[in-house]
């Protein structure tokens, strides 16, 4: 340094500075670049995510259906035995009288293995509402089974070999036969909102979780909802600044951050182990959910009551308005927006929240929708897990769906408070 | 009937509402001063009337069970529960009440199906009762509500201490809950330490719950030691920090000296969007996508890569902590005052030497505190290790194996129907209690960092 200054006649400091300036200002582009690779990287990672899930999902969106016409045999189904009959050898002879060169009983078997195994429950349905079918040829359309299914949207690949494949040659020749002849469809797969969960992923929907969830998350917000602004107002508004007030707010800060699996261990113990409340149902799930709401509710409703003006509350505590008259006439109804925009946020974790659940037993096998939080129900995102776990092919591209359902969800929870916040957000 | 009971009290008390109403503003219209508002009038009876019988109400359903449960074991034939143990005890009562509710396996023994009817006679008895006691109760507070209207009576005070009360129980609830998890946790905790020592709990490292124990057998095998357990949390967390913490930090300086106006007002909202995503789709999007990926490069590398490698479930856990990390670290370098930043450039620092030497410094505090708490997150984050990491226990660090996580292990020891006198179900529980202590810990030292630091600068 010495040297360079005594020894080079004529550089002064503004020089130096201009000769690391390059340096200098290359630095600062290379950090640049690494913040910008930062964010590309989270949004490289959102697009896979989504991509992923989106690619894997949207064939769910369609379930392959097979129409054939069915000669409701009276040698099989008779009034006196409904809702017993043989639905299932009905529905096989309308393909065997479809593929004559068929003979072996084991290949008409597996040409039966096209149905669905629910189609002969929807056969027996329409039997049952309507006896005088008996006897006559009726076309159905009814959803063929996973395979099948996979063969039709393109996810089992023709060029493995037979012995490989889950469907073998022969069936396929008989399924791209019934493709000639325009016996398959594939139609929005209403299902998958109107059905409960099933074993076979062709029949299993979510109505069962979107129940559940719609029970625990409304347990939820009446819990949390009144409690939370009770909480938020009382220690915002009246709390006397003393150990006490402290204790508590630590207390619901540290809550806030406690595991979620915590939770459902409290619920485990207490709840069910302590109280004998009923396992699996939406009124243990949303009392959890509701203790775990609370914090965010609190936080939130305390900064909203923050954001309100001295001044509104000076005015009216000047006019004769009592402390409480203040609060519940003027401050809290100000402060509104900001406490829904608060709770829904709130309820959109609550809706997305697992853990807690699972240990509480909403994870059950359940085909049916529940009637009241007090029935045994699975929730969106337990529903998820289970089919996430199950082994069948099928279940693939219906989880990646019902995320997809979960995730229109949240996002619809999210808009409808950011829009609240942008529509009645004041500034003073 | 229920949902009767609670009709009930809101007629009663819109009843009441009015009834109070009007009589305080008949003495107002006799030209009486009244002391306070009509309406709060109003609102007393209200509150003195459901306050008490809601939780009445409450109570009667929390309690009903029990009391009916305890009247059918009672009428039961001497003798039934004769050389049996609890277990089996809980079992006949199940078995009447599946009986009672017309789910008949078997052929029931005569005791059982006459006990059966008894409860289905009880049960509607007492829905019958609380209907009747509902009534009966809010009319009698009805009408000390009316008794107690007149143009003295301080109506205002009395509504707002009510009020009061019940926000100041609204506030006791958080401290509730706790307490409610601490005791349970503890309890549950206690019971297994009486089967399983302190120490081979602590010390052990060996965890193998899955294995049937007989009574004498469980000190000598050791099968409860939590290390390897907590020894897979760290090696997940770690792996969750070295993807999350240098994304976050470098985009928050990004975001926070660098991006125009245009991409942050972009690139938050996304990465709000990723906080949003709940952690069960993560954890699917590791199995699906981030897994089978790790693994066909390690192929490619030709590394021996377990299916469910730690590296996929810390990985995925990492790109769910970036906009934790970021939005902190965000935070924090805009509490840096504004002074700091303009002297720097003011000497002629430039933006990157600026945020490298004078804000990041000054940040340190609250960025620290952040990553604890994201820390924390990733030691109690549930869903994504559940599916994604493995379920046995090892002693291992590679990050290339697949290991388990204190939160693997509660939820497939408490998934399913347990008891809850099993030493598998109340190892889960030792293990919350163990989770509780490590993230409380953390999180205590993060906020208290984060709130020291705030105070230098407000």
């Amino acid at each position: 340094m010495t040297d360079m200054t005594s020894g080079s006649l004529g550089k002064t400091n503004t020089d130096l500075i201009r000769a690391g300036l390059a340096r200098r200002n290359r630095n600062q582009l290379f950090l640049q670049g690494f913040g910008m690779a930062a964010i590309a990287f989270a949004f490289l990672m959102l697009a896979i995510l989504v991509g992923s899930l989106v690619l894997s999902g949207y064939k769910a969106f369609t379930q392959t259906h097979i129409s054939v016409d069915v000669f409701i045999d009276p040698e099989e189904i008779s009034v006196e035995r409904l809702p017993r009959g043989g639905f299932e050898e009905v529905l096989q002879a309308s393909l065997v009288s479809r593929f004559p060169d068929v003979t072996e009983r084991a290949e008409q078997r597996s040409l039966r293995g096209i149905f669905s195994n629910g189609a002969q429950f929807l056969l027996r349905d329409m039997v049952v509402a309507d006896n005088s079918l008996i006897g006559q040829t009726v076309r159905i359309t009814v959803p063929v089974s996973d395979p099948y299914d996979q063969v039709n949207k393109g996810l089992i690949d023709r060029e493995t070999p037979n012995e490989n494949r889950r469907v073998k040659d022969n069936e396929l020749a008989w399924f791209d036969a019934l493709i000639a002849e325009g016996a398959i469809s594939s139609p929005i797969n209403w299902a998958l909102l109107t059905n409960a969960d099933s074993r076979f992923p062709e029949l299993a929907g979510l109505k069962g979780a979107l129940v559940g969830s719609f029970w625990a998350l409304l347990i939820c917000f009446l819990i949390a909802f009144p409690l939370g602004i009770g909480a938020a107002v009382y220690l915002e508004e009246f709390a006397p600044k003393n150990k006490i007030s402290d204790l508590i707010e630590v207390n619901i800060n540290n809550l806030a951050a406690v595991p979620s699996v915590v939770f459902g261990l409290l619920a485990l113990a207490v709840f069910i182990g302590t109280f004998g409340m009923p396992r699996s149902a939406p009124i243990v799930g949303g009392m959890t959910l509701a203790l775990m709401t609370m914090p965010t509710i609190i936080i939130a409703t305390r900064a909203a009551l923050k954001a309100v003006p001295p001044s509104i509350r000076e005015a009216a505590l000047g006019v004769g308005a009592s402390k409480q008259q203040v609060v519940f006439g003027h401050v809290v109804p100000l402060a509104m927006p900001g406490i829904l925009t608060g709770t829904i946020i709130g309820l959109a974790q609550a809706l997305g929240e697992t853990a807690p659940l699972l240990l509480i037993g909403m994870n059950a096998f359940i085909t049916s929708a529940a009637s009241s939080p007090f029935d045994s129900a699975t929730a969106l995102p337990t529903q998820i897990f289970i089919w996430a776990d199950s082994p069948e092919r099928g279940f693939v591209s219906r989880t990646s769906a019902a995320i997809l359902v979960l995730l229109t969800f949240l996002i619809t929870m999210n808009a409808v408070a950011i829009y609240l916040r942008s529509k009645f957000e004041r500034k003073w | 009937m229920t949902t009767l009971a609670f009709a009930v009290l809101l007629v009663v008390s819109i009843f009441g509402y009015v009834w109070n109403r009007q009589a305080a503003t008949s003495i107002r219209n006799r030209g009486e001063r009244l002391h306070s508002l009509t309406g709060f009038h109003g609102f007393y009876s209200v509150l003195l009337i459901a306050v008490p019988v809601f939780v009445f109400i409450l109570l009667w359903i929390a309690l009903r069970g029990w009391v009916i449960d305890g009247m059918v074991v009672r009428g039961l034939p001497d003798g039934t529960f004769d050389g049996m143990d609890s277990g089996a005890a809980a079992l006949v009562l199940s078995e009447i009440k599946s009986v009672a509710s017309g789910r008949v396996f078997g052929t029931p023994s005569d005791a059982v199906i006459a006990a059966a009817d008894r409860l289905n006679n009880l049960r509607s008895a007492a829905s019958l009762y609380l209907v009747l006691a509902t009534a009966v109760l809010s009319v009698a507070l009805l009408w000390i509500a009316r008794r107690s209207v007149s143009a003295e009576f301080r109506a205002r005070q009395g509504v707002e201490g009510i009020v009061l009360g019940l926000m100041i129980f609204c506030s006791v609830v958080a401290v509730f809950t706790t307490i409610g998890i601490v005791a349970s946790l503890m309890f549950e905790t206690y019971k297994f330490l009486s089967i399983v020592p302190l120490a081979d709990f602590l010390f052990g490292t060996n965890w193998e719950p899955q294995i049937p124990i007989r009574a004498d057998q469980i000190a000598a095998e050791g099968a409860f030691g939590w290390l390897p357990v907590m020894l897979g949390t760290i090696v997940i967390t770690v792996i969750a920090m070295f993807v999350a913490v240098p994304v976050g930090l470098m985009s928050a300086i990004y975001l926070n000296e660098f991006a125009p106006r245009s991409v942050r007002a972009v690139a938050k909202p996304v990465l709000e969007v990723l906080a949003g995503v709940p952690t069960v789709v993560y954890g699917f999007f590791a199995i699906l996508t981030v897994a089978p990926a790790i693994r066909s490069f390690g192929e490619g590398l030709g590394l021996p890569i377990a299916p469910n490698t730690a590296l996929a479930a810390g990985g995925v856990m990492g790109i769910m902590l970036i906009p934790f990390i970021s939005s902190f670290a965000d935070d924090a370098l805009s509490a840096v005052p504004r002074s700091l930043r303009d002297g720097a450039l003011a000497l002629g620092a430039t933006r990157a030497e600026t945020m490298l030497n004078v804000l990041f410094p000054a940040a340190i505090p609250g960025i620290v505190g952040g990553v604890l708490l994201a820390v924390s997150r990733a030691v109690g984050e549930t869903m994504i290790v559940v599916m994604a990491a493995g379920l046995i226990a090892k002693m291992t660090i590679n990050p290339l194996d697949s290991v388990t996580t204190v939160t693997v292990q509660i939820v497939t020891l408490l998934i399913g129907d347990t008891a809850f006198d099993n030493p598998k179900t109340l190892a889960a529980f030792a293990l919350g209690m163990m989770l509780f202590i490590v993230t409380l810990i953390i999180n205590i030292f993060a906020l208290r960092i984060v709130r020291k630091y705030r105070e230098i600068y407000d």
